[in-house]
């Protein structure tokens, strides 16, 4: 199937609510594509932070908000959309979609949730040749429990995460990073698989993925292989995906019972990604730290594991002067950059004080 | 029956149940004319180049492109509009020689669809030869600086040094003198919305018609006629019911009416623009950003003796009016609240390549309070006073109204002290300054802001000419200006139903609703039982050139112009009733909905039988008297005069009062601000719906906040626009909004038939000083003072970070 972007709003084969196809039309607050400040490549005043090198962002995503006013007035006017012409291809099935993107040889964009690949079509940022829809195959999306493990569909909502009893129970990290994701609409849409694979370093999954040392599944046409936190991120938006292969499955361990976590952050508004996230998770024995884990969002070109900061509290223990010790070593281990919304040294001292705060809150909360 | 009075009740308006059911009208949703071609806007990706030339066959090849035009079309068939000032600067609706700002149209594809259109708009090839670029407004005035425009030969659109007074002897014969710098970001308005433009041209009857969401004021319009080179009576602007915000920033659409209508006029089709967001966020409006040097005089007690103001405002890369606004919009209330009679004023207009200024909610004030609000807490600081007492010791007090400013203005009604306290007695001032006392020794940040500030409403077209200098006003062929009309009509059809027909161009405010209580006030109706129709139309509406929905104006003027037509229609049905009943019409009076005797005694003639009996019987009506029962009434100020030789002008007609108190605590570790207390009190006289009022005063307080905190439409120094999406640009949303507690005192304007005044802009030209006051005064023992905005977390806490390590003490390390 070939369209213009004006033909019909796909609809996702899962029951998504339809109503939010275009619940935030205007509102591309937190959505849109997180730009350079100083480059000064691409459209006028859009400044992108996708770079010339970023044939990645697999599951970059949609939210296919195909019916501006005019449409659904009925008129055939359609003023208000203005990507690039692509080809639209909506396969039903996963082998499908590999096919057709293999027929472009990393010309294509894979579309799950939309949030940020939409907004990139739409300032002509991103151009590529087509899209292969995955909101069609309705077995991309699921959560199960198996071997210790449990594993997202790619094409999972944020929202349905949200609301996991799953999730609740054996990844409470990942649900409190949930509600760190941009807005209500935006999770209604936004799909863990999305989120990761568009490699945004400063959003939340991602810094959950590496803390919690979760996989990814990517099928190709050679066949699946399982790729670690660690080996996945290359820089910003951009991954080791191959340009055929797509990421069809999240792994996350579940968090051993009675874990202490948190995800602290810090945004200039509710919902906007993170100028610093910390996801920490601990493990105690008495004052003794059985394992620390952390890693940042907003901190360096990839999300980063701060492992020295984590083998101080492994070693020390979960007293005040370890995590002090831990949240000084934290802000040596990242090499932030500077944007518009924050300096890399303030960055670099977030990092500090957000290690702090998530430690602590997680070492209340750990039982053991 | 008593008659109910509608005005001050929360009214729900009528207008919700269509807009938030999606049955709003807006420019995008009207397709008035068939067959609309669309038009994409290709835009100067440079902050500043020669233009060598443009290629446009690849775009014009494309299937379904209708045509295109670009700056050498706008050079040849339109003329550059006119600006404020007397420099030579030639400001067309796209650039025709040189592009100065990222984002300038310099051409327009025209094409079946937008997507094609924009398809096409990527193929224009344009030749530029960049030049160098300056972005600041102080080094725009280095000798060494790129100059924008060779005919000016600097950088400087236009300086005035106005003096009211004796601002020399103040300062010579002050105890102290305190100096700061300012400096205020340029932010915009992001209405919902964004301008649309739909326009055809019809080569039959010579009209070009013209369908935007223009919000006035219709000075435009004279403006853009001359530049299309058509007389006024061959251009129609219709302004759609529903405009989807603006907040000033759609006065600024005119260029793109100008553009947008030039390439219907050389492609022959109708063509439509409706502006996307980046578009917007690029190059639609904003208020300037400041650079400000202020200093003040005064007595060891506290009083003020003078001033000295000396501004910089960048317009950006051409001044577009009604700029300079930016500088002398507020001449008439430069001195708020305050009685200080010395002012000096040294005001320079730059140029500089960023986008295009005019208009944005509080135009100006934003500028002028966080300036002086911050001097008068610095003032308190150096006396070691409390800024509450440095304040009222400075008053304008309740017994000097109507008040003459030394500037011109005259306050018509008020009790600033009596407003103060209030807002001191709601925010509990005394106990908040005791709990900051104990946060302060537990090592927290707590902090206390106060903003007073004169709320100026309605315009007098009269201000712009202060930025010209006297002696070129004083020239015969001058001639001067003033005014601030606005009219209204009401009529009443055959059944006794009432029809309100104004000329103003609503973007949310709910003129509807406001016009349909006064109406119903003084027609003894209910509000359902008035129809209110508010679009725009220049060939069917009265209208004066000060017309339009800006500078808080419907509040005062219009509601003025209605309550007068219904007044005069009133005093018609009387006449009439009196013939009919064959008693002197002095005898009768119009109560409850109906003509009665004034002794109460003997029959009565309702508005529907006067209705009936005057529309089906013209032979009832009195000799000499019009049949039809329809007013027109025009109100227009007549304070509203053209400024003085002395550059004294009364630069607005009625003038409310502000008075906030703000209190924060600031996290030393992350800089994050959080607002404890927010009280907010206005008096703008009568509140005809209080609904509406708490609406604009949140809606001001939360634009003003977004200023302090989040807003700027930021530029590197190489010019390149930074801010290009939501992303960037952050505008606060209902999560970052404070909870605010509203009062109100009410001193009637003595202008005005209802006493009511304007409140539009109100709080957005407080909430700047007041949040940095609260900052300044949380982070004071670090000696941090905040005299820039907005206040990221990341400048805050370099601030924060420095004061630490250069005076930290043992208490402070948490």
């Amino acid at each position: 199937m070939i369209a213009r972007s004006e033909a019909t709003p796909p609809r996702s084969a899962n029951g998504d609510n339809a109503n939010n196809e275009n619940a935030n039309e205007n509102g591309r607050v937190g959505a849109t594509p997180r730009w350079n400040a100083n480059g000064a490549t691409g459209r006028v005043g859009a400044t992108p932070r996708w770079n010339a090198n970023d044939e990645n962002g697999r599951v970059g995503a949609t939210r296919f908000f195909l019916r501006p006013p005019s449409i659904q007035a009925g008129l055939k006017d359609p003023a208000t959309m203005k990507p690039p012409k692509f080809e639209y291809h909506a396969p039903k099935s996963l082998e499908e979609a590999l096919a057709a993107l293999g027929r472009y040889g990393g010309d294509a964009k894979v579309l799950a949730g939309g949030q940020s690949l939409m907004p990139l079509l739409n300032f002509r940022l991103a151009r590529p040749a087509a899209l292969v829809d995955l909101n069609r195959i309705a077995s991309l999306a699921y959560i199960r429990e198996q071997d210790g493990q449990i594993r997202f569909g790619a094409m999972t909502r944020q929202r349905t995460i949200e609301f996991s009893s799953v999730v609740a129970q054996r990844l409470p990290l990942l649900k409190e990073a949930t509600r760190w994701v941009g807005h209500l609409p935006i999770r209604t849409r936004g799909t863990i698989g999305g989120s990761i694979a568009h490699a945004d370093p400063s959003a939340e999954y991602p810094a959950v993925l590496a803390a919690l040392e979760g996989e990814v599944v990517a099928r190709g046409a050679k066949g699946e292989r399982v790729i670690r936190a660690a080996d996945l991120f290359q820089t910003y938006l951009t991954t080791t995906l191959a340009p055929d292969e797509i990421l069809t499955e999240v792994r996350l361990p579940a968090m051993p019972a009675g874990a202490g976590y948190a995800l602290e952050e810090f945004a200039r508004r509710h919902g906007d990604f993170a100028i610093i996230g910390i996801a920490a998770l601990v493990v105690r024995e008495g004052q003794r730290c059985k394992l620390a884990r952390l890693a940042t969002a907003g901190a360096g070109p990839v999300p980063v594991r701060l492992r020295a900061a984590e083998e101080i509290l492994e070693r020390e223990g979960l007293g005040d002067a370890a995590v002090e010790a831990a949240a000084r070593r934290a802000t040596e281990l990242v090499n932030p950059d500077a944007d518009i919304h924050a300096s890399a040294d303030y960055r670099r001292h977030l990092t500090g004080v957000l290690t702090k705060r998530a430690l602590t809150r997680a070492i209340g909360v750990a039982r053991g | 029956m008593t008659q109910t009075s509608w005005i001050g009740k929360s009214v729900k308006r009528v207008e919700d149940a269509r807009l938030l059911t999606g049955r709003g009208t807006y420019i995008d949703d009207h397709p008035p004319v068939a067959n609309a071609c669309h038009a994409a806007i290709v835009r100067s990706p440079l902050p500043h180049a020669r233009i060598r030339g443009y290629d446009l066959s690849a775009a014009l090849a494309l299937d379904g492109v209708v045509g295109a035009i670009t700056g050498e079309d706008v050079a040849r068939h339109t003329k550059p509009f006119p600006v404020g000032v007397t420099a030579p600067i030639h400001y067309y609706c796209a650039a025709t020689d040189r592009v100065r700002f990222v984002g300038e149209p310099v051409a327009v594809v025209v094409a079946r669809n937008r997507y094609i259109a924009e398809d096409a708009a990527d193929l224009v090839r344009v030749d530029y030869d960049p030049l160098p670029v300056v972005v600041d407004p102080e080094r725009a005035l280095d000798t060494a600086a790129p100059v924008l425009h060779d005919a000016v030969g600097s950088n400087l659109a236009g300086h005035r040094r106005l003096v009211y007074g004796d601002p020399d002897r103040a300062f010579r014969e002050a105890d102290v003198v305190v100096s700061e710098r300012f400096s205020f970001p340029k932010y915009g308005s992001t209405p919902i919305e964004t301008y649309g433009v739909i326009v055809r041209w019809d080569p039959l009857d010579g009209v070009c018609t013209v369908w935007s969401n223009f919000m006035g004021p219709f000075i435009m319009h004279p403006l853009t006629a001359r530049v299309l080179g058509l007389p006024e009576n061959k251009l129609r602007f219709i302004v759609p019911a529903d405009i989807g915000g603006s907040f000033g920033i759609k006065s600024s659409i005119y260029p793109y009416i100008a553009l947008i209508a030039l390439a219907a006029k050389r492609l022959g089709v109708p063509v439509k623009w409706i502006e996307d967001r980046r578009e917007h966020l690029l190059a639609s409006s904003s208020g300037t950003d400041r650079v400000a040097y202020r200093e003040v005089a005064a007595r060891k007690d506290g009083t003020i003796l003078g001033m000295r103001f000396k501004w910089l405002d960048n317009v950006g890369g051409y001044i577009r009016s009604p700029e300079p606004g930016c500088s002398f919009r507020p001449t008439g209330n430069f001195v708020g609240p305050y009685r200080f009679q010395h002012l000096e004023v040294d005001a320079s207009v730059v140029m500089t390549n960023k986008s295009l200024t005019g208009p944005n909610r509080g135009y100006a004030c934003g500028h002028l309070y966080f300036e002086t609000e911050g001097m008068m807490d610095r003032l308190a600081d150096r006396l070691g006073l409390d800024p509450v007492e440095v304040r009222r010791r400075n008053l304008v007090q309740a017994d000097q109204f109507p008040y003459r400013t030394p500037t011109g203005g005259l306050y018509d009604s008020g009790d600033y002290p009596a407003a103060f306290d209030k807002a001191l007695e709601l925010a509990r001032y005394d106990d908040l300054r005791r709990e900051q006392a104990k946060a302060r020794a537990a090592g927290r940040y707590v902090g206390i802001g106060l903003a007073l500030a004169v709320d100026p409403s309605v315009s007098n077209m009269g201000y712009v000419a202060t930025a010209l200098d006297p002696q070129f006003r004083a020239k015969p062929e001058y001639l001067p200006k003033s005014g601030a009309v606005d009219a209204a009509t009401i009529k009443i059809d055959p059944l006794g139903r009432v029809t309100a027909i104004l000329g103003t161009t609503p973007q949310g405010q709910g003129h509807q609703t406001v016009v349909s209580q006064i109406v119903a006030d003084e027609l003894g109706l209910t509000p359902p039982d008035v129809t209110v129709v508010d679009e725009m139309d220049t060939f069917t509406r009265v209208w004066s050139i000060s017309s339009g929905t800006y500078s808080s104006r419907f509040g005062s003027v219009g509601t003025s112009a209605v309550a007068l037509a219904a007044r005069k229609l009133k005093a018609k049905l009387v006449d009439y009733a009196a013939h009919l009943m064959e008693l002197p019409a002095s005898s009768l009076e119009f109560r409850d909905g109906a003509v009665r005797p004034r002794s109460g005694k003997g029959p009565s003639y309702s508005i529907k039988d006067l209705a009936g009996r005057a529309h089906w019987n013209t032979e009832s009506l009195p000799d000499g008297m019009e049949p039809a029962l329809q007013a027109t009434a025009v109100f227009g100020f007549t304070v509203a005069k053209a400024v003085d030789a002395e550059d004294r002008v009364n630069s607005s007609n009625t003038y409310g009062f502000i008075a906030e108190v703000m209190a924060v605590e600031v996290d030393p570790e992350t800089a994050a601000i959080t607002i404890l207390r927010y009280v907010t009190v206005h008096d703008a006289g009568t509140i005809i719906n209080p609904m509406i009022a708490e609406g604009q005063i949140y809606g001001g307080a939360l634009h003003g906040l977004g200023g302090a905190l989040y807003e700027e439409l930021a530029y590197d120094e190489h010019g390149q626009f930074l801010t290009g999406t939501f992303m960037d640009y952050l505008v606060p949303t209902a999560s970052e909004a404070p909870q605010i507690d509203i009062a109100h005192i009410v001193s009637p304007s003595p202008l005005t038939p209802l006493g009511s005044k304007g409140l539009g802009e109100s709080s957005s030209m407080t909430a700047p000083a007041v949040i940095a006051n609260a900052v300044s005064d949380a982070l004071a023992p670090l000696g941090i003072k905040i005299n820039e905005l907005p206040m990221t977390p990341s400048k805050l806490w370099k601030a924060i970070d420095r004061a630490q390590r250069s005076h930290a003490t043992p208490e402070r390390q948490r």
